[in-house]
C-alpha cells in the first residue's frame, strides 16, 4: 500500500485541508470498526505514540495510538493555521509540519514565489523530506492551493518545481481553486497567470475547480432540502457537503460547504487505491491513461450524487440517473460542458454498491451522446471500489479530460490582459527582486500555447474518423 | 502429474481463487453416474494435478500469487482460507506496494527484471514440491500493467529456465468498449511476447463472458465474481481428468502435454478457446434434460458460426461444399460467416458418454486443408460427471474465431499510436516485434 503526503498551502489551502482531514477521519472511523491501524489509514496517517518524545515514536501496526495526518501545512500569515491547532483537529498535526510567517503575501505572486519562496526555501525542503522519511513507500503528493491569492498561488507554485527536482519518481497532484468572474481578489488574473505557467511545466495532474460551481451545486442542495416536496426525504448525512459525524461540529463557517465536496473529491479520488474492490485503480493509473501529452493534464470532476434520498431501495434508475448527472454541466465542479465538447479521456470511479454490468450499461447508453477524440473512441477508464462514501450506498466520481477546460483558460487570459494593457498594478510586482516584465509575457505565451492545443482538437470535432493506412506485412 | 499456476495481476488472482474453488467443489460433489471407485481415482487425480496435501489434511493450491500491489493477495488468500476446504500456501504470495500502473513497460521492464530472482525462486519451491511435473498454466489479463506486462516477463523466464516444460496461458481479452484507455497497447503488447515464448494461449473474452452471465445464467446484477465463475466452471471441464483411452479406467495423467498434442499441431498457431454446453443457473438446471445428440449438434454450429454460448446461434452458417479455399490466401475483407478450424478437442463427460456421437465433428469441410480429420479432431470421454450437469460437452478448439476481435484490437492500437498520442515506452517495441509476428 502506497502513501500520499497532502500539501496545503495558503489560506484556501488550508482551510480546505481541514476539512479534507476531518472527513478522512470520519471516513476511516466508519470503515475501521476494529481500531487496528491497517493498511488503508497508513495512507494519509500515521500511527505515533505520543508518549515518546522525538522522532521515535512511530507504530507500524497493532491498534491505533494516536493518528497524525501525513500533512505539510504552510501559510505566510498565522491566523489560518493557529485556528486549526486550536481547534478540534489540533492533534491531528505535529507542529513540525508547519511553516508560517507573519506578515502574509499580499495577494502578490511574486512575494509568494520569489520572495518567501527563497526565504523558506530550505525549511520546506526539510520538512518534505522528513515527511517523506515518514512514508514507506511514498506514491504521491497532493497539493492543495488557490489561484488568484498570493500565497496559495505563489509560494505553492514553487513548492511544485522543488517537489518535481527533489522527488522526480512521486506523482503532483494539484488540486486548484481557480477564481471566478466576480472573484474579490483584483490581481487574480495576474497570479493565476503565472501560477499556471508553473502548472504546465511541473504538474503532474491538475484539477481545477472554481467557487461558482461549488456555490452552485450548494444552491441546488438547499433547494432540495428545503423545497420539502411531498415524499422525498433528504437523509442528512449524506449531503456531500456535510461534515456531520466528524469532529467539527459548528458548521457555520461561510465556505465549510464549499470546502466539504472539494475534501470529497480527494478521498474518492484513492478510494480504490485505499479500499479494496473487483476492478482496482491506483493513483499512478490516473495519470497513465487521462494524460494523453504531458501539457494536457487538466482533469474537470464531477460528483454524484450530491444527496441520497431516504428510499431504501436503489431502483436502477436512480443509479442510471447517478451517470447521467455526471455528465451534465450542473454537477461539474468547473464552469465546464464536458457534454458539448471533445473528450480526449474519460475514468469512471465507481464506489459501493454498483457492478460492472451496471457500469457497463451506462457506458452503452451515454456514449452515443459524447464526442470522443478520433484516436480514442473507447476511452474510458474504470474502476469499482467496494467500500462506499458516508452516508451514501454508492457515489460516482467522473474525470474528463476534455477540451471544455479551453474557455476557463480563455476567460482567464482576457481579464488577465485587460490588466496588463494598462500595466495596472504591474508595479507591485515588479519591485520584487527577480521579478521582470519577461516573467509575465512568457506566462502568457505559455498559457497561450495551451489553448491553442486544445483548439486544434477541437478542429478535429466533427471529422469523420479515417482509418489510417496500416503497415503492411511481408508474408 | 502436477500444474502449477501462477496467477499474475489483480485479474489473475480473482480469477485462480474461482479456479481452485471450483476444481475443489466438482471434485467433492458426486452425481453417482459411475462407480465409487472411480470417483476416488477422479479425486485423487484431480488432488494430485493441483493440490498438494499438507499434515492437517486441508488441501493447498499448486500456485504463486504474484501482484505488485497487496490489497488483491490479501483478498485472495483470505477469501480461500476462510472455505475452509482448501488454501494457498503461507508462503506462495509475491506482491510490492506501488503497482505497475496499467503500464505494460513498468510490468515488462522495471517489476520484471527488479524481482526476477524473488519470482522465480517462489516458482521453483512449487515446482520441486510437485513428484512429477507436467508444465505450467498462467492466468493473466492482457489490458493492465501487472498481469500483461510482468505476465509476458515471467512467461518468458519460464522458457528460459524450464525449456522442457510446458507453458499455456490463460489470457483474458479486456472489453471492447474500455476498460482501461491504454488496454490496446497493452494487449498488442502482451501477445507479441507470449507468442514467442508460450505454447498454448487459451483465450477467454470478457464480453462474451458477459453475455454468458446476462443471456444464459440470467443474472441481472452481473459482477465480476459471477464472470470469473463462469470462466472457472468452463477451465474446470477442460482440466479435470478424463480417461486415457477409450474403455480403461485410468485417467489421463499428462493433461498439458496432451491438450497441446492435440491441439498446437503447429508452432504458429496457439490460439484456443473454449466453449461449453450447457451452462445454466441452478434454477433452470432442474427443469432441463439434455441428450447428447443434441448438446452436440449445438456445439458444432457454436464452433462453425464462431458462437460463444447456445444462445443466439446462427443456424445459416454451414461449412463449404466444395472444397476450402487455402487458409493463406483469405482475405480480412472477405465476411469470415463460416469459422475454419486447425485442431478440436471436445471433452465428454456424464452419463451414457460412451453412446455419444460425434461424426459430426469429423467432417473435413471444418478443418483446414493441410490436415485430416483424423489427426485434427479428437475426443475425450469420462463416466465421471461435472459439477452439477447429468451431461456436459466443452470444446477446445483452434480455429479462426480470435482474427476479427484481434484486428479491431491491433487497428485500435494503431490509430493510438499513428496520432503520436499516449505514446510512451516501448515504442520501437510495438514496430519491430508486434508486426513482424502477428500475421493478421
Amino acid at each position: 500500500m502506497t502513501q500520499s503526503v497532502v500539501v496545503q498551502v495558503g489560506q484556501c489551502g488550508n482551510q480546505i485541508g481541514c476539512c479534507f482531514w476531518d472527513l478522512a477521519l470520519r471516513e476511516h472511523a466508519a470503515v475501521n470498526q476494529k481500531g487496528i491501524y491497517d493498511e488503508a489509514i497508513s495512507s494519509f496517517f500515521r500511527n505515533v505514540d505520543t508518549r515518546v518524545v522525538g522522532d521515535g515514536g512511530s507504530i507500524s501496526k497493532g491498534k491505533i495510538c494516536s493518528l497524525k495526518a501525513r500533512a505539510v501545512l504552510i501559510d505566510m500569515e498565522e491566523g489560518v493555521v493557529n485556528e486549526i491547532l486550536q481547534g478540534p483537529l489540533r492533534d491531528v498535526f505535529d507542529m513540525n509540519q508547519l511553516i508560517t510567517d507573519i506578515s502574509g503575501s499580499g495577494n502578490n505572486w511574486a512575494v509568494g514565489h520569489k520572495v518567501f519562496g527563497s526565504l523558506y526555501q530550505d525549511q520546506l525542503l526539510e520538512k518534505l523530506r522528513k515527511s517523506a522519511e515518514h512514508c514507506d513507500c511514498l506514491q504521491c503528493f497532493f497539493i492543495i492551493h488557490s489561484m488568484g491569492g498570493g500565497t496559495g498561488s505563489g509560494l505553492g507554485t514553487f513548492l511544485l518545481k522543488m517537489l518535481e527536482d527533489e522527488f522526480p519518481e512521486v506523482y503532483r497532484f494539484v488540486t486548484s481553486i481557480y477564481p471566478s468572474c466576480e472573484d474579490d481578489v483584483i490581481t487574480s488574473p495576474y497570479n493565476s497567470i503565472l501560477a499556471m505557467k508553473e502548472l504546465n511545466e511541473h504538474a503532474d495532474c491538475v484539477l481545477p475547480i472554481d467557487n461558482q460551481s461549488l456555490f452552485d451545486i450548494i444552491s441546488k442542495i438547499d433547494l432540495m432540502v428545503n423545497s420539502g416536496k411531498l415524499g422525498t426525504t433528504v437523509k442528512p448525512k449524506s449531503l456531500v457537503t456535510s461534515s456531520s459525524g466528524a469532529l467539527k461540529k459548528c458548521h457555520k463557517k461561510p465556505f465549510d460547504a464549499m470546502n466539504n465536496i472539494v475534501a470529497n473529491l480527494l478521498l474518492n479520488l484513492t478510494s480504490s487505491a485505499r479500499f479494496e474492490g473487483s476492478l482496482n485503480m491506483d493513483l499512478n493509473e490516473i495519470s497513465m491513461n487521462l494524460v494523453p501529452f504531458p501539457q494536457l493534464h487538466y482533469l474537470v470532476s464531477s460528483l454524484t450524487p450530491l444527496y441520497t434520498l431516504a428510499d431504501v431501495n436503489i431502483p436502477p434508475r436512480r443509479l442510471d440517473q447517478m451517470f447521467s448527472d455526471a455528465f451534465s454541466k450542473d454537477h461539474q465542479l468547473l464552469q465546464a460542458d464536458p457534454k458539448h465538447s471533445l473528450y480526449l479521456a474519460c475514468a469512471l470511479m465507481v464506489r459501493g454498491n454498483v457492478q460492472i454490468s451496471d457500469l457497463r450499461r451506462n457506458i452503452e447508453r451515454l456514449k452515443p451522446s459524447l464526442q470522443f477524440v478520433s484516436w480514442n473512441q473507447e476511452g474510458w477508464k474504470t474502476s469499482l471500489c467496494s467500500i462506499p462514501p458516508v452516508g451514501h450506498s454508492h457515489s460516482l466520481l467522473a474525470l474528463a479530460n476534455n477540451t471544455c477546460v479551453k474557455p476557463t483558460f480563455m476567460e482567464l487570459k482576457e481579464r488577465f490582459m485587460r490588466l496588463y494593457k494598462k500595466k495596472a498594478h504591474l508595479h507591485h510586482y515588479l519591485q520584487v527582486e527577480g521579478m521582470e516584465e519577461s516573467c509575465f509575457t512568457e506566462a502568457v505565451s505559455s498559457l497561450s500555447a495551451l489553448i491553442q492545443e486544445y483548439n486544434q482538437l477541437d478542429a478535429t470535432k466533427n471529422v469523420p474518423v479515417q482509418d489510417l493506412p496500416r503497415l503492411s506485412i511481408a508474408v | 502429474m502436477s500444474i502449477v499456476t501462477v496467477q499474475l495481476g489483480q485479474c489473475g488472482n480473482q480469477i485462480g481463487f474461482e479456479v481452485f474453488d471450483a476444481l475443489l467443489r466438482d471434485s467433492h460433489s458426486f452425481q453417482g453416474l459411475c462407480s465409487k471407485r472411480e470417483n476416488e481415482a477422479y479425486q485423487t487425480s484431480c488432488k494430485e494435478r493441483f493440490f498438494s496435501e499438507e499434515e492437517s489434511g486441508v488441501p493447498i493450491a499448486r500456485a504463486v500469487l504474484v501482484d505488485m500491489e497487496p490489497k488483491v493477495i490479501n483478498q485472495t488468500l483470505s477469501k480461500a482460507a476462510q472455505s475452509g476446504r482448501w488454501k494457498y500456501g503461507q508462503h506462495a504470495c509475491f506482491c510490492q506496494k506501488q503497482g505497475s500502473g496499467n503500464n505494460w513497460a513498468y510490468g515488462y521492464s522495471v517489476h520484471g527484471p527488479r524481482h526476477e530472482e524473488s519470482i522465480m525462486n517462489l516458482i521453483q519451491k512449487e515446482v520441486e514440491k510437485c513428484d512429477s511435473f507436467s508444465g505450467f498454466f498462467i492466468i493473466m489479463s492482457m489490458a493492465g500493467g501487472t498481469g500483461s506486462g510482468l505476465g509476458a516477463f515471467v512467461t518468458q523466464n519460464l522458457q528460459d529456465q524450464y525449456p522442457n516444460s510446458l507453458k499455456m496461458n490463460q489470457i483474458i481479452w479486456p472489453y471492447g468498449t474500455g476498460e482501461v484507455i491504454v488496454q490496446n497497447y497493452n494487449s498488442v503488447l502482451t501477445l507479441s511476447h507470449l507468442y514467442r515464448s508460450s505454447d498454448a494461449l487459451l483465450v477467454h473474452e470478457n464480453d462474451a463472458v458477459h453475455k454468458i452471465c446476462a443471456k444464459l445464467m440470467n443474472i441481472k446484477q452481473i459482477s465480476f465474481s459471477d464472470i470469473n465463475q463462469v470462466l472457472a466452471h468452463q477451465l474446470g471441464s477442460v482440466f479435470q481428468p478424463t480417461y486415457s483411452a477409450e474403455s480403461s479406467f485410468h485417467y489421463r495423467r499428462n493433461p498439458l502435454g496432451d491438450l497441446m498434442e492435440h491441439l498446437v499441431p503447429h508452432p504458429e498457431f496457439k490460439m484456443l478457446s473454449v466453449r461449453n454446453i450447457p451452462h445454466m443457473s441452478e434454477d433452470s438446471l432442474a427443469y432441463s434434460t439434455f441428450t447428447w445428440a443434441g448438446l452436440l449438434k449445438h456445439l458444432r454450429q457454436m464452433l462453425i458460426s464462431n458462437a460463444k454460448m447456445e444462445e443466439g446461434i446462427d443456424w445459416q452458417v454451414r461449412p463449404p461444399l466444395s472444397g476450402l479455399p487455402p487458409l493463406g490466401k483469405m482475405s480480412l475483407s472477405k465476411d469470415l460467416h463460416f469459422n475454419t478450424s486447425i485442431a478440436n478437442l471436445v471433452i465428454l463427460r456424464g452419463k451414457d458418454v460412451q453412446s455419444a456421437d460425434v461424426e459430426g465433428f469429423k467432417d473435413p469441410a471444418l478443418y483446414t486443408s493441410w490436415l485430416e480429420p483424423v489427426h485434427a479432431f479428437n475426443v475425450w470421454k469420462t463416466q465421471r460427471a461435472f459439477s452439477k450437469y447429468e451431461k456436459s460437452a466443452v470444446l477446445v478448439s483452434n480455429s479462426q474465431f480470435l482474427v476479427k476481435p484481434l484486428d479491431m484490437i491491433v487497428k485500435k492500437a494503431w490509430n493510438m499510436f499513428a496520432s503520436k498520442k499516449e505514446c510512451g515506452p516501448r515504442k520501437n517495441e510495438l514496430r519491430a516485434l508486434v508486426w513482424a509476428r502477428l500475421k493478421c
